[in-house]
């Protein structure tokens, strides 16, 4: 019976998905290992680091502290969504303008928790972006160059600088 | 895979779910928000052979105000609650303290009942719903029943719910009228566990003083009143050093230990001085 698995279908990235999976099977890890979408990272797997962050419905979650059969049924929106081709994202083409990223580990999950932040906050202070980001770790420590990218990430999708 | 195998149910009905639980015993772990269980899977610290998912019961997830009191259904997500209005408007400092658990990413999952249930000894909800007098509604095989916050919280991680019971609702009575309340919490980093967190809630009494609620968490084994703080805030909490000396006697009177985030000298410092300025910016938002 534990090992039972079961046919689940969600959304990723706009397209539909299928799967049959334990019910074990962390969302983090069918993302990677059945979507093989890896831009999706996995640092802790506790929920403390950040690096799998993706959108469930809009909505920012940690992928490794759920179930791919609790996403049966829902969006799933990952790092692979962003860029238009090879045209990046806003956010995107801001990190690399600004050097927001060093090895680039924990950025997707500091991207998909940016977006809907950026989304509902267009021109956030300094405070709020340093909220934001708390709950996603850079262990080069690069937070000076984040800070700067997320500005002017806001500043592009704002369309003040392009 | 990181964590154990178990078996998987995901009822859609409450009575579904307290059969479940009834039917295995101990062995089946009912699954909220998944924030503090699946790390505990993930590290195979816990091995339930059965995890009994909540997240498809749709009758757990409501926010509603009837006749004055809050009724928040167990599978609500703590994002939910502290975005919504009728809860900013009547009970600001639920709204306030959910501000403090982890992180966005986190309250979009991590749900009202489940933290209740688990009662970590420095989680915020505890605290909160015991300072507001909070009813929590069960339901087990045999029926529901009601217990009241102060009688809910057991100890480290430990409520009265039964292995077989399932938190269902949570009811939080009106302020009084003019109430004003302080929420503040320190801890070493945004989004981690309070190393010390204090509740005040200030309302006119009847004889001309205060009716005062002090709940510290953080520092022993769940949320508990500060009742010497009380009885200074109730008796002269408008003079001039009432809120210090409530802060002096919450500290003399809590008995935290060291631990490897704080010794206990620390946290007995930070309870003088957030139950401090807690009753200080409950007394302002009362107007004084």
């Amino acid at each position: 019976m534990a090992d039972e698995r079961r046919g689940i279908r969600m959304t990723i990235n706009g397209a539909p998905f299928e799967g049959s999976v334990e019910p074990r099977l962390l969302l983090s890890d069918f993302i990677r290992h059945e979507a093989e979408l890896t831009g999706t990272h996995v640092g802790c797997e506790h929920g403390v680091c950040g690096a799998c962050t993706v959108l469930l419905d809009g909505a920012p979650v940690r992928s490794c502290l759920m179930f791919a059969v609790q996403a049966d049924g829902a969006s799933v929106e990952t790092v692979e969504s962003l860029a238009d081709g090879d045209t990046l994202h806003p956010l995107q083409e801001a990190f690399r303008r600004a050097h927001g990223l060093q090895c680039g580990y924990c950025t997707p999950g500091i991207l998909m928790t940016l977006k809907p932040f950026l989304a509902a906050h267009p021109a956030p202070t300094e405070a709020e972006i340093r909220r934001a980001l708390a709950g996603t770790l850079c262990r080069c420590t690069g937070y000076q160059q984040i800070v700067a990218a997320v500005r002017l990430a806001a500043a592009m999708l704002r369309g003040d600088e392009s | 895979m990181k964590p154990p195998p178990f078996a998987y149910e995901c009822p859609t009905e409450v009575a579904d779910a307290v059969a479940l639980l009834a039917a295995h015993g101990g062995d089946a772990r009912p699954l909220a928000g998944g924030q503090s269980l699946v790390p505990l899977l993930n590290f195979r610290l816990a091995r339930p052979a059965m995890l009994v998912d909540l997240n498809r019961i749709e009758a757990l997830r409501s926010v509603a105000v009837e006749g004055g009191v809050l009724r928040i259904g167990a599978m609500t997500r703590q994002a939910e609650i502290e975005a919504d209005a009728a809860v900013a408007r009547g009970w600001p400092i639920l709204t306030e303290a959910i501000g403090h658990i982890a992180h966005p990413q986190i309250r979009n999952r991590g749900t009202v009942g489940g933290s209740l249930a688990l009662n970590d000894p420095a989680a915020e909800l505890p605290a909160v719903m015991l300072a507001l007098d909070a009813e929590m509604r069960a339901q087990g095989p045999v029926g529901q029943r009601s217990i009241a916050a102060h009688d809910f919280f057991a100890g480290t991680m430990e409520t009265a719910l039964a292995p077989d019971e399932l938190l269902t609702e949570i009811r939080v009575p009106a302020l009084p009228a003019g109430t004003g309340w302080g929420f503040e919490e320190a801890a070493r980093r945004a989004g981690d566990f309070a190393l010390v967190a204090a509740c005040v809630l200030l309302s006119p009494g009847t004889d001309g003083g205060l009716a005062a609620r002090v709940v510290l968490t953080g520092i022993g084994a769940g949320p508990a009143r500060a009742r010497e703080a009380e009885a200074i805030l109730a008796e002269r909490g408008w003079g001039a050093d009432a809120c210090e000396a409530a802060g002096a006697a919450a500290a003399a009177a809590s008995e935290p230990a060291d631990d490897p985030h704080a010794p206990a000298w620390y946290r007995r410092r930070l309870v003088a001085a957030l139950t401090a300025r807690a009753s200080r910016r409950a007394l302002q938002r009362m107007g004084r």
